[in-house]
This record gives structure tokens, C-alpha cells and sequence, in this order.
């Protein structure tokens, strides 16, 4: 009996830990719902710190009485959440977790997952697919997108008409005509809406012009590059000087792909354009005379560049580039000592560039309106964005006006200044961006283009070093195309 | 009191089921319910076109069809046993020779506790950050790279992810790392559990050091070098997080390092169940095929 007493004893603890933990699990999420309140609680103490703050609110009509508690964000980096704490007026950061902030009293939960490799993608499509059956609290809210994907989104039931939420088109009259283009859906609904432009520009490292060219003024530079073929004459003489001529292959990838005349798929055939052929043969000949390398996009090698060590000439980028992956806030940067100067270089493209999409379903369709006022339709706000991030903003009087100098901004004593930016040696760019703006054509994006875009520059990668012929590393393109989007054909 | 004394006995065995209920329970949720699952939907084609779903359709065996015709699985798998092999050989290597020293009491050793604790931490750091470690220290202007430079030994930066065999090495040279202890380990459990008494006769007879591993230990060790090679091989097979991290998952160059898992990830992440089912099929069976043969053989010889 004793035996008996022993093994019961033995079993029911076992089971009882079992279940323990099971309960363990359920007490534990318990805390995590009921802690939703408990920050719902805190706002009233914020919101009444923050009073005088929302004074300031332009736009202090907005009632969020009767919205969700909660805003889902869904994000790539944090970008947007940097330009929503730093200009929307009422946004309180969570000092305590980084991924929460608060807007009233809504608590906006920040969900960021890398974009590479349609890691994002994929995230935000489990998510979306599920949006239905989500709780309200669970819900996106706002994702943002980026062009080589727009249309997924924009062309399914997914995403909200921005007329739905009250956003009319005067609203965002002054916005550049593609950016409008990018998320309108193909019964023409406009769906999203974007703070910046992106027309790409050639950002060269000044003391290498000085030293190389003699030079370093923007126009004279600009002759230098002016097409492909003195582009390729200057990469000879910066190797010579001991310089690359940019920093990977991958840099001009942008400025050729954005001139293509077809899309990447035709019906659902996988189509490589002669244009980004031609980059291959131009990319592989400048590998060969060692005037580039042949790293990853956002790699450490590819960043080395930004250092006055690193020994690279140009880089290819919109405005986002030189304020967020240029490493300007790091000491001894180019950037941080103003090292940069712009200039057209050989051809107009785009890069990149997020746009706000409000998701079906949302319960905070007041707040994402206001959002999208403030950020991509408030001028006061657009050009604080200038003048804070050296970004480029979707606003084409504002901008029109900032480049020709007619309009001027406060400098740090609030003394009214032409604008500059810093980064960039005290040169405005704008008015380059405003022309390239102009002229950006989307006529060929195709949903894939994040995938054939990140699989072509992988794959040509091997014909660059030499461990592959063209053909072998064209048919590695094809399947690992085909691997990420099974339903098209070589 | 015989009645009494049966009775305790079908008791036990009632208890001895009852135990078993909570490996059941977990092995039927969480291995035979997806292994059957499985196995349904390699036979369907089912994937997601971004954000439409395609299928399931019911496709017979179109995709074991399209996974041996296209020869890609047979690339994979030469390169997981290419990178296995490589790094199975050292690792073996220098775990019997370090599993014979230490638990040879002759040696009269100082810090053993120490050094096996040493040898075995890198099992303890995640594979992840062990790959993102590697791939900083070697990459083309990274401290690998100056450290040769500034030595004279190179002129201009080693590219070592752009080269096959460097990068093979590499991976392998990191599975060595962080397995051998872990091996070390197992193997002297094994060669504590010879009698010592074999080893003083050994001695009295006058047999070498030599003659007294190979003619003693390794005999006697043979149940636990099986179970090793066993263990190591299945996990081989499974070779993913390294590589993968190494690499970005793209396998490069021209996928040399790509594994038979990494290739099933890569069908995972666009959501196609139907060739990753394929896939895991096929691995599933090698798997199963190469754990009986050599299960078979150490059976046989005994």
C-alpha cells in the first residue's frame, strides 16, 4: 500500500506540474490583457502632462472617443516611427519599451520585421490573411509598403480607399503625381499616402573629388558623370587614386533598373530587361578592373564608404539615404563632417520610399487620417521633416520653394536662412530632387520586384567574382525566382 | 496471498501505462500528427501567390517528380555531406584524443574540470551568433583580413564567402567547434566504463599506450562511437543554422553551402507545402535508411 501511496503521490505531481505548467502559460498572458488598461491608465496622467503640447495641434479636432485602445503599426525600420515621435504632434515615446508609444490615449504598438528577403512581406501577409478573425485590440492598423511591392497590397480588399477614411484628394493636391500613382489600385483608388519623394541623386565623397578631380563644386563634378561613359572614365581615373568608383556593384543597380522599358514578369514569365543586362556587363567590366567590390546591399563592407578610410567616390541615393543610412550622427563619418556634395549623375531613377496604407478593418480610422494629414499633407510639418532629417518631401510647392530659396527656414538661432543641408556641405539639393521628381516614371512595377530585384543582384554576385559563367548565374536567378514565387515560369 | 500478489503486478503494469501517456500524447501532437500531415501534402500543390492561396489540388506525385528531375536535391545533399564530412572528421579526431587523455588517471592531468568545461562552451553560444561572429571576423574588411594583410601574408583581402571552399570549410570548421566537446564528452562516459581492470592487465603484459587504445578502448567503444556517429550523422543532415546565417540564407557562392534544409526553408518561406512535403518526404526516408543501416551494423558485428 505504501507502494502504492508513493506512486500516486509520484503521478499526481508529475500531472501537477504538467498542469502547472499549462497554468503557468495562462498566467502569464493574463497580466500581458490585463496590461492593456493599465497603460490606457497612464494616459490620463500623460495626457494631461501633455495638454499644453496638444495646444500646439494644429489639428486638435480629432475625436478618438469612441476608437480602438490600441494602433497596430507594421513597419520594416524605423523610419516612420523616427518621423512620427519627432513631427506629430501629441505622440508620446514609452520610455520604458521602445516598440509602444502613445497618441491620446490609444498606445501605438510598433511591429517591425526586417525587410530582406520578404521577411516583411511574408509577416505582414500571415497577419493580414488573419485580420478578420483578430481581435479589435490585434488588428493592423497602418502598414507601411514600399514601391517594388505596392501593388500586392494596393490591389486587394486589404487595404483601405483613402477616401474611406475621410482623406480627400485636394487634401493631397500638392504631392508628386507618382507617389500618388504608386498606391493608386487598378480602378484607380488612391490607397496610401507618402511624407517623401524619392528621385535619386549621385552623392560623391568631396576630398576625393578635390583630390582626384581638383574639384569639388557640384556642377563641375556633375560633368565628370554626366553619362555612363565619362561615368566610366572617372571610375578608371579614381582607381588609378587609389579610390573604388562606388562602393559594390549594387549601387548603380538602382539607376539602371528604374530605366528599364518592360517589367520583370510578362503574364507569369520571369523577363530580364536589356537595360539590366547592360548593368551586368558594366558592373562585371568594373569589377574586373577593380574598381569596385562586390558586397551586399547594407553590408559592412558596403557601408565602409562612409568613412573617409573606407576610400569610395560616389554613392547612389535618394534623400533618405544621406539622412538614414549614411552614418552622419557617428564621429568621424564623411557625413557628420559635412563631406558630401549632390550631383545629377548620369541618369534620373528612384529608390525605395514608404507609403502609409490604412488596413480594412482598422478601428482608429480618425487617428490614421490625422496621421496622414500631418505627415504628408501639413506643409509647417513637411518642411520641419527637411530641415530636422535632410529627407525630401512629397510637398511640390513647399519643396519647389525651399530649392529656389523663396521660401526660407529657421536656422538654429531662428534667424530666417535659405535652406541647406548639412550633411552635404552646406549645398541644397532640392532643386535636383525636384527635377528628378518630376520625371519619375512607374510605369514598369511589377508585384515581384522585391524578389527578382534582391535575387538578380544575389545571383550576379557569383558572375562578378568569377565563380560562375553569365549563364549559370542567370539559371540561379531563375530558380531561386521561381523558389520565392513558385507560379512563374523561366 | 497469491490472489493479492498477482493483482500488485497487473497494478504496476497500469501504472506503467499511465506513465507512458505523456510521451504519447506529445509524440502524437507534435511528431506522428505532422508527419502524417506531411506526407498529405506533398501530394497537393499549395502555395501562396502573394496574397492569394493556390490550391490545395490534388497533383499525385508531380512533386517528387519536379524535386528529382530538376537535380537540385542532389547538389544540396553533396554539399551537407561535403561540410559533414569535413567537419566530422576533426571533430572525432580530436575528441577520442582528448577523451583518452582525460580519462587516463596515468596523466595525472592539472584543471581537467576546467579545460572540459572550456571545450564545451561553444555548444553553449547560439548558432546564430556564432555564424554572425564568423561572418564579421572573415569578412573582406574584417579583423581576419587586416590581421593577414598587416602580416604580409596577403597583399589584398581574401574573399572567403566568395569562395567554395572556403566557405565550406568555414561552416565545417564551425560545426567542429561547437560539437567536439559535446563528443569529447560522450566518448569518455564511454571509456570510464571499460574496466580497469583490462588496462592494468594491459599494462602488466607490457602493452603500449598505442597498442592499449587501439586494441582496448576503441573495441570496448564501440557502442558509444556508433551511437556518435549515428547522432552526428542525423544531426548533419539537419545542418541548417549555420550555414544559413553564414550565408544570409542564400547559400552562396553558387550555392556550395546551400543544405538539404536550407533548401526546404527556402520552399517554406514562399509558403509552398506541397514541394517542401516533397522534400521533407525524401529526407525523412534518407534519414530513416541511414539510421538502420548503421544501426544494423553495429548489431551485426556484436
Amino acid at each position: 500500500m505504501k507502494k502504492k501511496a508513493i506512486s500516486i503521490l509520484l503521478t499526481a505531481a508529475m500531472l501537477g506540474t504538467m498542469l502547472t505548467g499549462c497554468g503557468g502559460g495562462g498566467n502569464t498572458t493574463a497580466p500581458d490583457n490585463a496590461s492593456t488598461p493599465a497603460p490606457a491608465a497612464d494616459t490620463n496622467t500623460n495626457t494631461d502632462t501633455s495638454a499644453p503640447a496638444a495646444d500646439t495641434n494644429t489639428d486638435a479636432a480629432v475625436d478618438t472617443a469612441d476608437e480602438g485602445k490600441v494602433l497596430n503599426v507594421y513597419c520594416w525600420n524605423d523610419e516612420f516611427k523616427r518621423r512620427v515621435q519627432a513631427h506629430y504632434p501629441g505622440y508620446e515615446p514609452d520610455a520604458a519599451d521602445a516598440s509602444k508609444g502613445l497618441i491620446g490615449d490609444i498606445t501605438v504598438q510598433w511591429n517591425i520585421t526586417p525587410n530582406d528577403d520578404n521577411a516583411y512581406q511574408n509577416n505582414l501577409d500571415e497577419t493580414l490573411l488573419k485580420q478578420d478573425s483578430a481581435a479589435a485590440d490585434d488588428k493592423i492598423d497602418i502598414f507601411l509598403i514600399e514601391a517594388d511591392y505596392a501593388l500586392k497590397y494596393v490591389d486587394s480588399e486589404y487595404s483601405m480607399p483613402l477616401a474611406d477614411l475621410g482623406v480627400t484628394d485636394s487634401d493631397l493636391g500638392d504631392q508628386y503625381q507618382y507617389t500618388k500613382d504608386v498606391v493608386t489600385d487598378s480602378n484607380g483608388v488612391l490607397k496610401g499616402a507618402s511624407w517623401q519623394g524619392c528621385p535619386g541623386v549621385l552623392f560623391y565623397n568631396r576630398e576625393a573629388a578635390k583630390e582626384v578631380l581638383g574639384t569639388d563644386d557640384p556642377d563641375e563634378v556633375q560633368t565628370y558623370v554626366s553619362d555612363w561613359n565619362k561615368f566610366y572614365e572617372t571610375a578608371a581615373t579614381m582607381a588609378d587614386a587609389g579610390y573604388d568608383m562606388v562602393s559594390t556593384t549594387n549601387d548603380t543597380y538602382r539607376v539602371y533598373s528604374n530605366n528599364v522599358t518592360s517589367k520583370w514578369v510578362d503574364g507569369t514569365t520571369i523577363h530580364i530587361d536589356d537595360n539590366i543586362m547592360k548593368w551586368v556587363e558594366d558592373s562585371k567590366a568594373m569589377v574586373d578592373a577593380g574598381q569596385t567590390k562586390t558586397s551586399d546591399l547594407w553590408s559592412d563592407d558596403w557601408k565602409r564608404g562612409f568613412f573617409p578610410e573606407g576610400k569610395v567616390f560616389c554613392y547612389f541615393g535618394p534623400a533618405w539615404l544621406v539622412n538614414f543610412s549614411m552614418a552622419a550622427d557617428e564621429a568621424g563619418s564623411i557625413g557628420n563632417m559635412g563631406g558630401w556634395g549632390a550631383a545629377t549623375g548620369p541618369q534620373g531613377f528612384f529608390w525605395g520610399g514608404t507609403w502609409i496604407c490604412a488596413a480594412t478593418g482598422t478601428d482608429n480610422a480618425a487617428t490614421i487620417k490625422d496621421i496622414i494629414m500631418q505627415l504628408t499633407a501639413n506643409e509647417d510639418i513637411m518642411k520641419d521633416i527637411v530641415v530636422d532629417d535632410d529627407d525630401f518631401v512629397n510637398n511640390k510647392p513647399a519643396m519647389e520653394g525651399m530649392a529656389s530659396g523663396a521660401t526660407m527656414v529657421k536656422d538654429e538661432n531662428g534667424n530666417d536662412v535659405e535652406y541647406s543641408s548639412k550633411i552635404l556641405g552646406g549645398q541644397n539639393p532640392l532643386g535636383m530632387y525636384c527635377e528628378g521628381a518630376g520625371s519619375i516614371d512607374l510605369a514598369y512595377l511589377s508585384i515581384y520586384d522585391q524578389g527578382c530585384n534582391e535575387e538578380f543582384q544575389a545571383a550576379m554576385k557569383n558572375y562578378f567574382d568569377g565563380n560562375a559563367t553569365m549563364d549559370e548565374a542567370l539559371d540561379l536567378f531563375y530558380k531561386a525566382v521561381i523558389e520565392k514565387y513558385p507560379e512563374l515560369t523561366k | 496471498m497469491k490472489t493479492a500478489k498477482s493483482g500488485k503486478v497487473v497494478r504496476y503494469n497500469k501504472w506503467g501505462y499511465i506513465f507512458l501517456i505523456p510521451f504519447i500524447v506529445v509524440y502524437l501532437l507534435f511528431q506522428f500528427i505532422p508527419l502524417v500531415t506531411t506526407i498529405y501534402n506533398s501530394f497537393y500543390e499549395n502555395y501562396r501567390s502573394g496574397l492569394t492561396q493556390i490550391g490545395p489540388n490534388f497533383v499525385g506525385l508531380a512533386n517528387y517528380k519536379t524535386i528529382f528531375t530538376n537535380g537540385d536535391m542532389m547538389q544540396y545533399a553533396k554539399n551537407t555531406l561535403i561540410m559533414w564530412v569535413l567537419g566530422f572528421i576533426p571533430q572525432i579526431i580530436v575528441s577520442l584524443l582528448l577523451a583518452s587523455w582525460f580519462s587516463n588517471p596515468s596523466l595525472r592531468l592539472k584543471g581537467q574540470r576546467f579545460f572540459k568545461t572550456v571545450i564545451y562552451l561553444p555548444n553553449l553560444i547560439m548558432a546564430s551568433a556564432f555564424a554572425m561572429l564568423f561572418f564579421t571576423l572573415f569578412s573582406d574588411g574584417g579583423p581576419i583580413n587586416s590581421i593577414l594583410i598587416q602580416l604580409g601574408i596577403l597583399s589584398q583581402p581574401f574573399k572567403f564567402f566568395s569562395s567554395a571552399t572556403s566557405s565550406r570549410v568555414l561552416v565545417a570548421f564551425m560545426n567542429f567547434l561547437m560539437w567536439f566537446g559535446n563528443t569529447t564528452i560522450l566518448l569518455m562516459a564511454g571509456m570510464m566504463g571499460i574496466d580497469t581492470s583490462l588496462f592494468e592487465a594491459a599494462e602488466v603484459d607490457g602493452a603500449t599506450s598505442t597498442q592499449v587504445f587501439f586494441r582496448i578502448t576503441m573495441p570496448l567503444l564501440r557502442p558509444i562511437l556508433i551511437y556518435v556517429v549515428i547522432t552526428s550523422l542525423i544531426g548533419g543532415l539537419q545542418m541548417f543554422d549555420v550555414p544559413q546565417i553564414l550565408t544570409n540564407g542564400t547559400g552562396e557562392p553558387m550555392r556550395s553551402t546551400m543544405t538539404l534544409i536550407m533548401y526546404l526553408n527556402k520552399h517554406l518561406f514562399s509558403k509552398n507545402y506541397g514541394l517542401g512535403g516533397a522534400l521533407s518526404v525524401v529526407l525523412f526516408i534518407i534519414t530513416a535508411i541511414l539510421s538502420f543501416a548503421v544501426y544494423n551494423f553495429s548489431n551485426k558485428q556484436d
